[in-house]
């Protein structure tokens, strides 16, 4: 491909203690584009994406960001990137409404450098109007929220910030199937607008149906990476179990 | 899109109207249940003392004695937010009060020479203790941020530190008298009179009304839904009608005649006939309303509160929004030790010297306030009224059982079974209600 990718993550390593959680891995992203982080638990996909959202620091390896490398040591270099990440434990404050939540970390001020939580949350429900239009608790905490409203409220937080990298670990699991769908939905217009993500998921259907390529990690190796359609999900979840790569598919 | 936003708001209207009387007020229900807990005990008192509990000798009294503790709760409800703890805080309020009292008796006038009625003198000392304090808080807010040791074990090693830096200063030896002017902030010896107390009261109302209606026309101008005018209009009218209760209660405690003669005399003149004089508003409860005013600013309106419930609410979720949590310990606790040094000022202004136990205890009582006040102990939630409540709640049952004559050890008994009982009524009303 011609295309600079947008990340690419250089023989990435990482250990905690003894334990080689991410052994030389290298896996690339390119603009418009779903790649899917398969694996079994403890398979090192989490940690691997913590080194490119800022969450762990990298022992050896290298990140590129389109094509430049770059240096992330933390949350914050990561956004200077434009990379947000959806975490699997739903990062929001549970005490503060959406729109604290949103834009926490970058809030609007006024004139006078107070918070403005009127404009906070007229912007919050325009973004929000636009992802998910039957959302009404504004001025309840997060708390007061199901999966899938929390699960919106941090996708819009990518989304208003315009990433152009989004890392989302595993943003159905605890979904159910109306907002599964919405959020499939979202992906395909992420996509559109040329995003990059990063998709970490147990389930092989999830990721045959929203990925166009699938990086398989066992035990903190890499097994391979796919075109989704040019493999069977019998194939990744042979990838994912007994570590192989089926022949002749390597992307 | 915008169009969406509106028709959300719109939808939003009906629901506002079907609503009960309580909420459309919109008002507080942990607010009612304070002033609610508030009003009970001082009707209690006043039927069992006759009628003395209620006097506006009292509320001077009750107001006055508040304030110190109050001062400082309203630093550890940040403090109790962010799933900290200050232990130290009694202890900091005593060193804080050996620096400005040996600073105006003895230091400021071996550096530069004053005398001891110099006019700069009680507020370099002030100045100087602020600085202490803050300079102490941020110094355990370094070490709980960054060096990561846990805030009850800096505080707990605190308490006993800064008690006996604060014995060391002043060899355990009682300073006064202080400063004539630096004792105005202690309470009966600085008020306001009644001019300019009720100057206070129209000032303050004017100033509630307007925020309620500049918060209106926000809300308005996003397009928000708003509460019906005539609820509107009742919560200024109790706002308004609460301020001038309260100013026209301190306004009513005259000025004993004694007392007055020997003003007048002091000036040479004698006491015309029929001359009466009121207290009126307090320094110090005007210092706490300042403070509980920016206090509520920086929690609801600053980014800075704003990281601090973040943080207290999920801390990693702060963490990973970018928001430095370790510096943000250090501002915690240099504000609590900031406002430990204000409160230093109103208690040994009050007692109009520095003793070797000032603030003993306190630390307790603080926390005792905050958590009355309804600040969760598991973090995130806390407001600064609130902690005031909470401390005029505790103050209000001392000081009334001390009237009705209640022992000693029953009365810290008494404090000791609200501050439980405070706690679990707030577990079940979360329960109920949903609310974390």
């Amino acid at each position: 491909m011609a295309e600079t990718p947008l990340v690419e993550l250089n023989d990435i390593s990482i250990a905690f203690g003894g334990v080689q959680a991410v052994d030389h891995v290298s896996v690339d992203l390119y603009p418009g584009e779903v790649v899917g982080l398969l694996g079994h638990n403890g398979a090192g996909k989490s940690t691997l994406i913590k080194c490119l959202s800022g969450a762990y620091r990298m022992d050896s390896g290298e990140i590129r960001i389109n094509g430049e490398p770059a240096e992330i040591n933390n949350p914050r270099d990561a956004r200077a990137y434009n990379i947000e990440t959806i975490y699997q434990a739903l990062a929001l404050a549970d005490n503060l409404d959406a729109a604290s939540n949103l834009f926490l970390g970058r809030e609007l001020t006024t004139m006078t450098g107070l918070v403005d939580d009127g404009a906070m949350e007229s912007e919050t429900r325009k973004v929000m109007g636009r992802l998910n239009p039957y959302f009404q608790k504004f001025s309840s905490p997060v708390s007061a929220l199901s999966g899938g409203q929390r699960q919106s409220v941090a996708i819009a937080r990518a989304v208003y910030f315009n990433a152009r990298i989004l890392i989302m670990d595993e943003p159905t699991a605890a979904l159910g199937p109306q907002e599964t769908r919405m959020v499939a939905d979202l992906i395909q217009e992420l996509k559109k607008q040329n995003l990059g993500i990063f998709l970490i998921d147990h389930d092989v259907h999830q990721v045959k149906e929203l990925c166009d390529r699938a990086a398989v990690m066992k035990n903190g190796k890499l097994v391979g990476v796919v075109k989704v359609d040019d493999v069977t999900t019998d194939d990744l979840l042979g990838m994912i179990i007994a570590g192989k790569t089926p022949e002749g598919v390597a992307a | 899109m915008t169009d969406t936003a509106s028709k959300d708001a719109d939808t939003d209207l009906p629901q506002a109207r079907k609503r009960g009387l309580v909420a459309s007020l919109e008002l507080d229900m942990r607010l009612l249940g304070m002033i609610g807990a508030f009003i009970v005990i001082a009707v209690v008192f006043n039927i069992l003392t006759g009628g003395r509990f209620l006097t506006p000798r009292n509320v001077f009294n009750l107001t006055i004695q508040t304030v110190s503790v109050a001062i400082m709760a309203t630093g550890m409800v940040f403090v109790i937010v962010t799933r900290h703890i200050d232990l130290s805080v009694g202890s900091l309020l005593a060193t804080t009060s050996a620096v400005m009292a040996m600073l105006q008796t003895e230091w400021l006038l071996q550096i530069f020479g004053f005398s001891l009625g110099h006019p700069a003198l009680p507020w370099l000392a002030i100045l100087g203790g602020l600085v202490a304090g803050t300079v102490i808080g941020a110094f355990n807010g370094y070490l709980i941020g960054y060096l990561t040791i846990p805030a009850f074990i800096v505080t707990l090693g605190g308490l006993l530190i800064w008690r006996n830096v604060a014995w060391y200063t002043t060899n355990g030896q009682t300073i006064g008298p202080l400063n004539e002017t630096y004792q105005m902030f202690g309470g009966i010896s600085g008020t306001l009179g009644t001019t300019w107390s009720w100057t206070f009261a129209v000032v303050a109302s004017v100033a509630a009304l307007y925020a309620l209606w500049s918060a209106r026309r926000t809300k308005q101008g996003h397009g928000f839904p708003v509460k019906p005018l005539w609820a509107e209009g009742a919560v200024g009218a109790i706002a308004v009608g609460a301020i001038m209760g309260f100013i026209w209660l301190l306004n009513s405690y005259e000025v004993p005649q004694r007392v007055l003669e020997r003003d007048f005399e002091a000036r040479g003149e004698v006491l015309p006939e029929g001359y009466t004089a009121a207290y009126g508003l307090p320094i110090s409860v005007l210092l706490l309303i300042l403070v509980a005013l920016v206090m509520t600013i920086v929690a609801r309106r600053t980014r800075l509160g704003r990281y601090i419930f973040a943080t207290g609410g999920n801390p990693d979720a702060a963490e990973l929004s970018g928001i430095n949590t370790r510096l943000l310990t250090v501002k915690i606790f240099a504000i609590m030790g900031f406002l430990c040094a204000l409160s230093a000022v109103v208690a040994s202004a009050r007692l109009s010297f520095h003793s070797n136990d000032i603030g003993t205890l306190d630390e307790l009582r603080v926390i005792a306030a905050a958590v009355i006040g309804g600040t969760a102990l598991s973090g995130g939630i806390g407001t600064i009224y609130g902690a005031i409540l909470g401390a005029l709640i505790m103050q209000s049952l001392q000081s009334g059982m001390a009237m009705v004559g209640v022992d000693a050890p029953f009365q810290n008994i008494v404090v000791g079974a609200v501050l439980i009982l405070a706690v679990l009524i707030d577990i079940i009303y979360r329960k109920r209600t949903g609310d974390t």
